[in-house]
C-alpha cells in the first residue's frame, strides 16, 4: 500500500482525501485502478515465488524438495493465483484507470460497486492462502477442480469453494461497472465505433464474464453440495456423472482463457499504432474479430476434454469450431503487422514487450491450433506440450501486454518517464529466459512427460534443467520492473501531456500525471472528431 | 463523482439491472446444464447409459440376424470403499442380436458387517449404448449382503437387432458403490 500512496503523491493539490482510510473508501476510478494494479502485482510475486518451487523441485529428476503433496498444491494454487489474482484483477484495474480517461467520463458509473468488487478480492485471497497453513494443506487437486479428486481435498476444501465464489462475485462486479460506464457515460460524440480497441475488448471482456463466471460459481456449488449435502451431481454411485463437471467447467473455463487475453490485444492496438505512427490498419476488422472470438469461445469447450471417450461427431464438431478460432485470430495478427507496415517505427519499452507479444503469442498460438486437432490431441493431452502452450499465451501474451501496457501509461499515471535503459534491460531479460524456460517444454511434451507431476524419467532431465535455469532467470528480471516502477513514481525526467509522440486518445489529452478528478466537463467533441483511436 | 451533473442515472442502473439479472439467468443455466446433460447423454449414448425394456418388448424382435454374432464383454469394478469381490461368471458371450441373452455375476462381501452397494452399468462404445437393452438386472435395486454372503446376480439383455454393422464386440461394465442408504 506504501507504493500507492505515493503513486498518488502528485495529486494532492487535487483535493484528493488524504490518511490511510481514503483507500478503504475511496470511490474515485483512479485510486481503485491503482489498488487493482498493485494487489495484482503482488500477487504475481506470490504466484511467481511458487513457480519458483516448481522449478527447483524440477531442476533434477527424483524427489528432492518439497513432498508430493505440497507439489501439487503448489501447482493448483500457481493457478488459480496467476489466473484469478493476476491476470483479472490487472485487467480490472487497467479498465479502471484508463476507460473513463478513453471515453471522455468523469469516473466509473457504479463507484461504490467498484469500492466493493476490489475490496472483496483480499479477502478471498486471505481464504485461499490460508489453507496453506491448515491441516491438510493448500488445495491441491489442479486449479480445474475435477471431481472426484478435489473431493479429496481437506480442510481446504470449503475455503477454496468459497474464494472461488468471491473472485467471481468481484470479477463480476468490476465487469457490470465497465459496462454500465461504457454504453451510458460516453462524452458527446463518442460514438461505439470511435472507441479505443481496449475499450472495446474490454466490453467484450465484460459480457463473456458475465456470462461464464455465472456458470463456473454453480458448478463449484455443486461440488460443495457434493461433498458435504448428499448430493451427486458428479457421483457415479449417485447417479452423476464427474465427466459433466468437465463439461460444465469448460463452458466457462473456456470463455475465460478470452477473458484473460482480449484486454490485450485491445493494449497492443493501442500501442502498435503509436509506435509506428500509422492509425491502426482495419479497425471495424479488429472489433468483429474480437466479437467473433468471443462468440466461438462458447462452442469450444469440449477440446480441453477430447480423451474422455467422446461420440465421433462431438469430437470434429469441437475441433472444426477450435480451428475455426485461428481465423478472427489471424486476422488480428495481420493487422498489428500491417500498421507496422511502411511505420516510422521506434523501439521503446512498451513497443519490444507489444513486438514480443506479437509474436511470442502468436507461438502459443500455433501450439493451439496442434492441440485442436483431435487425432494428434490424444498425444498431447496432459503432457508439458499443453503447458508450453498455455504459458505461451499467457506468459508472453497476457502478462506482456499488461507489462507494455504498464510502461505505455505509467507516465501518464505518475508524471514521470519511467528509465528507458532498465526497460530495455527488462525486455530483454524477460524475453530470453521466458523461451529458455517454456520453449523446451514443447519438447518435454511431445517426449511424452505429463504435467502435475513433481518426478520424471531420467530421459527428461537435461530440457528440464535448462527450463528450471530460464525460470529463475525470468523470475529474477521480474523484480527489475518493481524497483522500475517504484522509480518512477518517485520521480524521474518530467513526462509530457502527449508522452508518445504518436499518441492518440483522449487520456493523452489531460495534464501528466492524470488529474485526480478528469472529464468533470466533457471534453470537446472537435477533439473526438480528429480521431482518437 | 462530484462531477458532470448531466449523468445518465437511470440509464446506469437499466443497464446494471440487466446486467445482474443476465448473470443470475446464467447461474441457472449452470444447474439446467445438469438435466440437459442427461437428455443428451441418452440421446447420444454418451456415457454408454443403456436402456431397459419390458420382457414382452424382448420377446418380439424385429427380425432376426440368423448369421450374425456380436462379442459382448463383461467388466467388473468395485470402488474403492465398499470391501466386496466382484466378478462375472462367463467373461464374454457371443450373442445373436434381438434375442434375449442370460448371463450371472457373482459378488462376495469379504467384511464382517453387512454392506449394500449399489451397481452403475456403463457400455462402451458408446454408440452401441443405444441399442444395448435390458429387462432384468441386478443393477435396478441396491444389493446387501450379509457378513461373507455370496450372491449370484443375473442379468437378462438384448442387443437390438438394429446395431450398426460395423459394431462387433461390446463392453458392458459394471462399478459397484458402497450404498449408505438401505433400501
Amino acid at each position: 500500500m506504501a507504493d500507492s500512496m505515493n503513486l498518488d503523491s502528485g495529486h494532492h493539490e487535487h483535493h484528493a482525501p488524504s490518511g490511510w482510510t481514503r483507500w478503504l473508501t475511496t470511490t474515485n476510478h483512479k485510486d481503485i485502478g491503482s489498488m487493482y494494479l498493485i494487489f495484482s502485482l503482488i500477487m504475481f510475486f506470490i504466484g511467481g515465488a511458487m513457480a519458483m518451487i516448481i522449478r527447483l523441485e524440477l531442476f533434477q529428476p527424483g524427489l528432492q524438495f518439497v513432498d508430493p503433496q505440497f507439489y501439487n498444491s503448489m501447482v493448483t494454487m500457481h493457478a488459480l493465483i496467476m489466473i484469478f489474482g493476476v491476470v483479472m484483477p490487472a485487467w480490472t484495474g487497467f479498465a479502471n484507470w484508463l476507460i473513463p480517461m478513453m471515453i471522455g467520463a468523469p469516473d466509473m458509473a457504479l463507484p461504490r460497486l467498484n469500492n466493493w468488487s476490489f475490496w472483496i478480492l483480499p479477502f478471498a485471497f486471505s481464504l485461499l492462502l490460508l489453507t496453506l497453513f491448515i491441516p491438510g494443506g493448500a488445495p491441491a487437486g489442479g486449479w480445474t477442480m475435477y471431481p472426484p479428486l478435489v473431493l479429496q481435498t481437506g480442510a481446504a476444501f470449503p475455503f477454496l469453494i468459497f474464494a472461488v465464489h468471491f473472485l467471481g462475485a468481484s470479477s463480476i462486479g468490476g465487469a457490470i461497472n465497465v459496462l454500465a460506464t461504457v454504453f451510458n457515460m460516453r462524452a458527446p460524440g463518442m460514438t461505439l465505433l470511435k472507441l479505443p480497441l481496449f475499450v472495446w475488448t474490454w466490453i467484450i471482456t465484460g459480457f463473456l464474464l458475465i456470462a461464464s463466471l455465472p456458470v463456473l460459481a454453480g458448478a463449484v456449488t455443486m461440488l460443495l453440495t457434493d461433498k458435504y449435502f448428499g448430493t451427486s451431481f458428479f457421483s457415479a454411485a449417485g447417479g452423476g456423472d464427474p465427466v459433466m463437471f468437465q463439461h460444465i467447467f469448460w463452458f466457462f473455463g473456456h470463455p475465460e482463457v478470452y477473458i484473460l487475453i482480449l484486454p490485450a490485444f485491445g493494449v497492443v492496438s493501442a500501442i502498435i499504432p503509436t509506435f509506428a505512427r500509422k492509425p491502426l490498419f482495419g479497425y471495424q476488422s479488429m472489433v468483429y474479430a474480437v466479437a467473433a472470438i468471443a462468440f466461438l469461445s462458447f462452442i469450444v469447450w469440449a477440446h480441453h476434454m477430447f480423451t474422455v471417450g467422446m461420440p465421433l461427431a462431438g469430437e470434429l464438431f469441437f475441433m472444426y469450431t477450435t480451428i475455426l478460432i485461428a481465423v478472427p485470430t489471424g486476422v488480428k495478427v495481420f493487422n498489428w503487422v500491417a500498421t507496422m507496415w511502411k511505420g516510422a517505427m521506434t523501439f521503446e519499452t512498451p513497443m519490444l514487450f507489444a513486438l514480443g507479444f506479437v509474436i511470442l503469442f502468436t507461438i502459443g498460438g500455433f501450439s493451439g491450433l496442434m492441440l485442436g486437432v483431435t487425432p494428434v490431441d490424444f498425444q498431447y493431452h496432459d503432457t508439458y506440450f499443453v503447458v508450453a502452450h498455455f504459458h505461451y499465451v499467457l506468459v508472453t501474451g497476457a502478462i506482456y501486454s499488461l507489462i507494455a501496457a504498464t510502461y505505455f501509461w505509467l507516465p501518464k499515471w505518475t508524471g514521470h518517464m519511467y528509465n528507458e535503459t532498465l526497460g530495455k534491460w527488462h525486455f530483454w531479460l524477460s524475453t530470453i529466459s521466458v523461451n529458455v524456460l517454456f520453449f523446451p517444454q514443447h519438447f518435454l511434451g511431445l517426449a511424452g512427460m505429463p504435467r502435475r507431476i513433481p518426478d520424471y524419467s531420467v530421459q527428461f532431465a537435461e530440457f528440464n534443467m535448462i527450463s528450471s535455469i530460464g525460470g529463475w532467470v525470468y523470475g529474477l528480471s521480474q523484480l527489475l520492473f518493481v524497483y522500475i516502477i517504484i522509480k518512477c513514481v518517485r520521480g524521474g525526467k518530467k513526462a509530457s501531456d502527449r508522452v508518445w509522440d504518436g499518441a492518440h486518445g483522449l487520456e493523452w489529452t489531460l495534464a501528466s500525471p492524470a488529474p485526480y478528478h478528469s472529464f468533470d466537463t466533457p471534453p470537446d467533441p472537435s477533439t473526438i472528431e480528429g480521431g482518437v483511436r | 463523482m462530484a462531477g458532470r451533473k448531466i449523468l445518465n442515472r437511470q440509464g446506469i442502473n437499466k443497464t446494471a439491472i440487466r446486467l445482474v439479472v443476465t448473470a443470475v439467468i446464467m447461474f441457472g443455466f449452470g444447474f439446467s446444464l445438469v438435466p440437459l446433460y442427461d437428455v443428451l447423454c441418452e440421446v447420444t449414448g454418451l456415457n454408454g447409459k443403456t436402456g431397459v425394456i419390458s420382457r414382452q418388448e424382448a420377446k418380439s424382435p424385429g427380425e432376426l440376424h440368423e448369421d450374425r454374432l456380436v462379442k459382448v464383454q463383461f467388466v467388473t469394478n468395485v470402488a474403492v470403499g465398499l470391501p466386496w469381490r466382484f466378478k462375472a461368471l462367463e467373461k464374454e458371450l457371443f450373442v445373436r442380436p434381438g434375442k434375449l441373452t442370460f448371463t450371472n455375476f457373482q459378488a462376495t462381501n469379504l467384511s464382517q458387517s453387512s454392506v449394500a452397494g449399489s451397481a452403475v452399468p456403463s457400455v462402451a462404445p458408446s454408440i452401441a449404448s443405444r441399442y444395448f437393452n435390458k429387462t432384468d438386472c441386478f443393477c435396478f435395486v441396491v444389493q446387501s449382503l450379509d457378513p461373507n454372503q455370496t450372491k449370484i446376480m443375473p442379468v437378462a439383455f438384448v442387443v437390438d437387432s438394429k446395431i450398426p454393422d460395423n459394431v462387433d464386440v461390446v463392453t458392458l461394465s459394471y462399478t459397484f458403490f458402497k450404498t449408505e442408504e438401505k433400501i
